[in-house]
């Protein structure tokens, strides 16, 4: 699985299949600070990622 | 999971809507809480803040959308000069301004005080959040008088509000709290314009879904100077809570909200106005903040 982390501007690469919820949780990150995003379609934390999905990371912190 | 109102697919849990019931679900929130603390008239001129971002797009997109009078509403951005950030959001911003016909000033650090953010950091021995927040006070309150404002709309949400009163109660600044809000300014004066949060009751994830569903283009960036900030600790804590206890944050401003009235009996001081010696702008002192900020830099 691609991962693009908007908030750091940083792309990884991890095998991962399952729930939102748990992928976010991997890479540990708060549930609450981000949306998490495939083929610019919004997921929600129930929501299922396959291994071959290209997943955006956006942070809903803008503290400016 | 399905949308608690259909079956189409949900976008967004607790709650869980799809994405038409859940924009309806945050420009009901926003109405009704613009109704309920009487933010705004249908006789306001309203100018909103904007910086570009999330918060300040979807107050001014929803309130283009049900203002009766769309002539009465300006956007007012201000170009605090934060190299590698703001530039791109105000580009967003103007595009937004432009494809909806609204009305917009950019007011830059440097063409008012003669240095950009970026440069006055590293001259004062203050933290950028401390300078940036006193200027950009400031100038949003004296340039929306000057556009004939009679209300200054901000993009100011429920993450927000609860860091502020955190922030306020962890430096015993309680004499600070009852100028919080849905709607702030507890002096009234022909020099203030009244700040309105029309957002107060929505969280930070809740605007951002909103914004990206509604496709704004909008880039999701963060302040740089928000890994310094106070602000972003407490944020990052109440996060914690929030994952942890959900719906907490909301429990917090409801109640805050609730109490708002004693806290303000209780802890308001107060101070006739006064006015700057050397702007002659609104002051808590001889001299406002950006005024002090402004002496230490000429030094």
């Amino acid at each position: 699985m691609d991962i693009f982390i908007e908030r750091t501007n940083t792309a990884k690469t991890m095998q991962f299949s399952g729930k939102v919820k748990n992928l976010v949780k991997k890479l540990d990150i708060n549930p609450e600070t981000v949306l998490v995003t495939r083929n610019k379609e919004l997921l929600t934390e129930e929501d299922v990622v396959r291994n071959t999905d290209e997943i955006k990371i956006l942070s809903v912190i803008s503290g400016g | 999971m399905k949308c608690t109102k259909c079956s189409q697919k949900a976008v967004f849990l607790e709650p869980s809507f799809c994405k038409k019931h859940f924009l309806e679900y945050v420009e009901k929130k926003v109405v009704a809480t613009i109704k309920k603390y009487k933010l705004i008239s249908q006789k306001d001129k309203l100018v909103v803040a904007v910086s570009g971002g999330k918060d300040s797009l979807t107050i001014l997109s929803i309130l283009r959308k049900y203002s009766k009078n769309s002539k009465n509403l300006i956007a007012l951005c201000i170009d605090e000069g934060i190299a590698g950030y703001r530039p791109s959001t105000i580009e967003d911003m103007v595009r937004f301004c432009i494809k909806w016909n609204i009305p917009y000033h950019i007011i830059s650090y440097k063409d008012e005080f003669g240095q950009s953010l970026d440069i006055m950091k590293t001259l004062l021995k203050e933290k950028p959040c401390t300078i940036c927040g006193a200027f950009r006070r400031y100038l949003l309150n004296k340039k929306a008088r000057e556009l004939g404002a009679t209300k200054l709309v901000t993009g100011h949400n429920l993450d927000d509000e609860g860091q502020a009163i955190f922030m306020n109660l962890a430096k015993h600044q309680l004499e600070i709290l009852p100028r919080l809000g849905p709607i702030t300014g507890v002096v009234r004066d022909k020099q203030f314009i009244p700040r309105v949060k029309p957002l107060y009751f929505l969280s930070e994830k809740e605007i951002a879904t909103y914004a990206f569903l509604q496709d704004f283009g909008i880039r999701f960036t963060e302040c740089p100077n928000a890994v310094q900030a106070y602000r972003g600790h407490i944020g990052a804590i109440l996060n914690e809570v929030e994952k942890e206890y959900p719906g907490a944050k909301q429990r917090i401003i409801k109640q805050f909200v609730r109490k708002l009235p004693q806290i303000k009996k209780k802890f308001l001081q107060r101070q006739a106005v006064q006015y700057c010696q050397n702007c002659q702008e609104p002051s808590v002192g001889i001299y406002c903040k950006a005024c002090q900020l402004l002496g230490k830099l000429e030094k």
